[in-house]
């Protein structure tokens, strides 16, 4: 079966013919071309793929495209504002919480919803925010480092 | 007006330059990349683990709508592999399957479900043989030749004896011997493996793009297995989702890609899942060691004797260099002589292991560093002085003549030491904690390439134009480890400018210069010294545009970065008037530097392979760990980790601390909780979640110390920084453990179940013995 999915993804209204058993991850990247959102495993063992649906943070490769349908969908894309990196993207690149690249949009859209429902996250919530998450490169020390920073930047003014 | 100066990052916390589009999600990886009307691929996999190949009936598949490309064994007799003497692997299996998932045929549609439906409708027909999936079994007297040409399945003896080792056993205060088993692992790099081939019809022409850590060898490969002549063959590297060691060979998803791409004329992504990335594998093989070292009163080791038995998987793949690289760097960390070394290196019916961070080094490792605890314990000897009774004194050359110029481990041992608290804690914390140490080592780039053509081991070339920028072009791949970052430094500082002045382009066979790739911690030290070339070399023409202008003598040229000048007094020329000069000859301005190895450093030939080892500097690492264990659960927890590293010289401190950050923990995830485990030969832990990864809650703080011993060779003074910290932990972990609970743990991964076990064993033990 199809539909069209509606839906607010990075900040403009969309609509798309869909199968109903299309992955989010899937119509992100094949159908959209927004190939910033990774697959990393074949399913929910490694967090590449997480996105924010109304802020939370999702598995995309866990959810189907067709139950987002009215949602705000926003992927890594979407930070970036007037061409300047966002707080936790400035935090990943500056602090080195990005070495290979490739789990970094995941570990970036789940520090950015933490960032939005908790702007002074503990050390400890961050390791809780980002437990769904796998880094091969950094031993995620300076992933946390990344985060930190992050927040202070968000608590000067940034966006997360 | 401030003063023009140099601009300088060399040691500085400068992030990557490629960052940006990192973070921001622009960075195209191979399977980002799409075009219209691509095929998808999938791959028909052996359900056997050691089969003869009756029939591959595709018969049916072809017949599906959409299906545009099928092969099989029969469409490639070309055999790959990365090292010339032991190409024994076809992209597609042929007559047999020699592990369970190995390709049988693969398929190009127009989508994955096509694909997909098309697998399905393959047949295999087969005659079951005996599968060996441990290396005792594959080297059973009755056991079939895996390949035709390896008697009793062992792929490589390696031998030596060099010194007078039952003598110096003779004259020891303390003989102790261990055994070790070390279970096999596998990079799990988080890119899955991916490759898009384009086959232009018209020109005969191949572009593959490729997830890979050495696009010269994919070059290669790809040459060789499609008949097609080099020239004609395009390999480019896109972002690469990390590596370890699994991407250095050439893997069969380039290979089978690219064979489609020819078949059905077109272009083909194929793209592997997570199960077929650990299958394709190339990890770390499972390692069974027995180690028996002589020991004075004072702790200088006398006398070494090591077996080691790797379990190497179907194919050859590295495996003959992992095995000597397992017997010739017992050397060249601590003084010593008098060693045997037994290796060998056995094919099994798993799939093929390969080149893995601390390639050949880390189990060996393991099982030394351990040893030496056991025997200092037994001598009441701190484990620090034990290792500084058996320091090298720089420069030297070992035994199996490897070449140490630079040697900071007496330091890297000293800031541990100290940053521990090693001194103070030691011994005095409460129950159930403990304070375990090691060291280990590695090199910076082997001296010897694979692919001997009698070329300069690297070679870069800048390019500046009428613009002022300077491009550096390189074949040396980024795969996340930020090679890209420390070249643009290295040209930036020799000439005194901004990084952003300098543009980098890796990895296009088209554009940049052939590099022997991202393997053994080469690229900072080889083609950082190439990069340095090339900078002195445009700094030359700069300079000497520069004089012209001014009517000066060359060697009266000040360069400040961005203005040359003729003496303080002067005016001078900004960067661009100088480029403009430096143009008026012959346009466009393209120089090139490159760099080889010193024959010094080419390791020796006392016994078959001693060149493997050789290296133009090695790094030291120490580390001190702290856990706490729960012997009511087994769960060991590592509270924190201390590790000192001899860089020679850290050129981007940021990137520096990034990588032995990653070693430290890749060594943690091998020492804790990875095993590639397998029922018969199907591999069971072809996930992430089977195949346990530590998480960010796992994870300790490790705190860094950077050595610098300032290598007489290294860009700058540089060495590896990447590998060499990560052997160390694994035994500094059970070290602890040890310290922790008097329970010493010889086998890996050191798994709650295990410790439990051990725990469990103790006290029955102590029950029988009618004690507490």
């Amino acid at each position: 079966m199809a539909r069209i999915l509606q839906l607010t993804l990075n900040g403009r209204a969309r609509s798309d013919a869909i199968h109903d058993n299309v992955l989010l991850l899937d119509y992100l990247r094949e159908i959209v071309g927004l190939t910033g959102t990774k697959t990393g495993c074949d399913g929910g063992e490694c967090g590449a793929c997480t996105v924010l649906v109304d802020d939370q943070p999702r598995l995309s490769c866990l959810t189907l495209a067709a139950m987002v349908g009215g949602c705000r969908v926003d992927t890594v894309e979407s930070l970036v504002t007037d061409g300047r990196l966002s707080a936790v993207q400035r935090g990943f690149h500056e602090k080195l919480g990005a070495q290979c690249g490739y789990c970094t949009p995941g570990f970036i859209m789940a520090s950015a919803g933490l960032l939005r429902r908790n702007p002074h996250p503990s050390e400890d919530e961050i390791r809780e925010a980002l437990g769904s998450n796998i880094c091969r490169c950094t031993g995620y020390v300076k992933i946390i480092e990344a985060v930190t920073y992050a927040a202070e930047l968000h608590a000067a003014g940034a966006p997360p | 007006m401030n003063e023009i100066v140099p601009v300088r990052t060399i040691g500085g916390y400068v992030p990557m330059v490629d960052g940006p589009e990192k973070v921001s999600g622009r960075a195209k990886y191979t399977a980002d990349l799409a075009a219209p009307g691509m095929l998808a691929a999938r791959i028909f996999r052996s359900p056997y683990a050691h089969a003869e190949i009756l029939e591959v009936d595709v018969s049916e598949a072809a017949k599906l709508p959409g299906v545009k490309a099928i092969v099989t064994g029969a469409d490639c007799d070309k055999t790959f592999g990365v090292l010339p003497i032991a190409r024994t692997e076809h992209p597609l299996a042929r007559d047999r399957v020699r592990y369970c998932g190995e390709p049988v045929a693969a398929v190009a549609a127009v989508d994955d479900a096509t694909a997909k439906e098309a697998l399905r409708r393959i047949k295999l027909k087969v005659r079951e043989l005996p599968a060996y999936p441990s290396a005792r079994a594959a080297m059973a007297p009755d056991a079939i030749d895996l390949h035709g040409h390896r008697p009793k399945n062992i792929e490589r003896d390696v031998f030596f004896e060099l010194g007078d080792v039952d003598a110096a056993f003779a004259a020891a205060d303390l003989v102790r011997e261990g055994t070790y088993n070390c279970a096999e692992v596998c990079q799990n790099q988080m890119e899955m493996h991916a490759a898009v081939a384009d086959y232009d019809v018209e020109r005969d022409r191949m572009t593959v793009h490729a997830s890979t850590q050495v696009p010269y060898y994919v070059h290669l490969m790809l040459s060789q297995i499609l008949g097609m002549d080099m020239s004609r063959i395009r390999v480019v590297k896109p972002y690469v989702g990390g590596g370890f060691g699994c991407r250095t060979e050439t893997l069969n998803v380039e290979l089978i890609a690219a064979l489609l791409a020819h078949k059905a004329g077109g272009c083909v992504r194929l793209v592997v899942n997570r199960e077929e990335t650990f299958i394709t594998h190339r990890g770390r093989p499972e390692t069974d060691i027995r180690l028996k070292i002589g020991m004075r009163r004072d702790g200088r080791i006398t006398a070494v004797e090591c077996e080691c038995v790797q379990r190497g998987g179907a194919h050859s793949g590295y495996g003959v260099v992992t095995i000597l690289y397992a017997g010739s760097m017992l050397y060249a960390i601590y003084d010593l002589h008098n060693v045997k070394y037994v290796g060998q290196r056995v094919l099994t019916n798993t799939p093929p292991c390969g080149a893995f961070r601390g390639h050949g080094t880390v189990d060996i490792r393991f099982a030394f560093e351990s040893l030496l605890d056991e025997m200092a314990q037994a001598l009441a000897v701190d484990p620090f002085a034990l290792r500084r009774a058996n320091l090298l004194t720089a420069p030297a050359f070992t035994d199996n003549d490897l070449m140490v110029n630079s040697y900071g481990l007496p330091e890297c041992l000293d800031w541990v030491e100290a940053a521990s608290g090693w001194k103070a804690r030691r011994g005095k914390l409460p129950r159930g904690k403990g304070l375990g140490m090691a060291c280990s080592h590695y090199i910076s780039g082997a001296s010897k390439p694979v692919n001997w053509t009698g070329e300069p081991h690297a070679t870069v070339k800048l390019k500046l134009d009428f613009d002022g920028s300077i491009v550096l072009l390189t074949g040396a791949a980024e795969i996340g480890q930020g090679s890209s970052t420390i070249l643009v430094q290295s040209v930036a500082e020799v000439l005194g400018l901004d990084l952003s002045r300098i543009r980098i382009v890796t990895g296009d066979s088209d554009v940049v210069p052939k590099d022997n790739g991202s393997y053994s911690s080469r690229v900072t030290f080889i083609v950082g010294n190439a990069a340095i070339d090339a900078a002195r070399n445009l700094k030359a023409v700069l300079v000497a545009a520069a004089a012209r202008r001014l009517e000066a003598k060359p060697e009266e040229i000040e360069c400040l970065g961005e203005l040359y000048r003729a003496g303080a007094q002067d005016k001078g020329l900004t960067f661009n008037e100088v480029v403009a000069e430096a143009l008026k000859d012959s346009g466009t301005v393209i120089v090139g530097g490159t760099y080889s190895t010193i024959p010094e450093s080419h390791g020796g030939k006392k016994y078959r392979g001693a060149a493997i080892g050789g290296t133009m500097g090695y790094s030291y690492s120490a580390q001190v760990v702290e856990v706490s264990v729960d012997e009511e659960t087994g769960v060991v927890t590592v509270d924190k980790v201390w590790v000192a590293h001899d860089c020679g010289k850290a050129l981007n401190r940021l990137t520096v601390e990034g990588q032995v950050q990653g070693s430290v923990w890749m060594g943690m995830g091998q020492a804790m909780s990875e095993e590639a485990a397998y029922h018969g030969g199907l591999m069971l832990t072809a996930n992430m979640l089977d195949y346990r990864v530590p998480t960010i809650q796992d994870s300790p703080p490790i705190e860094v110390g950077i050595v610098e011993s300032n290598d007489p060779h290294g860009p700058f003074g540089a060495k590896e920084a990447g590998e060499g910290s990560l052997a160390a932990f694994l035994p500094a972990l059970t070290n602890a453990i040890a310290d922790a609970t008097g329970l010493r743990f010889n086998d890996l991964p050191v798994t709650p179940d295990r410790v439990f076990a051990a725990v469990e064993k103790r006290a029955r033990g102590r029950k029988s013995n009618g004690g507490a």
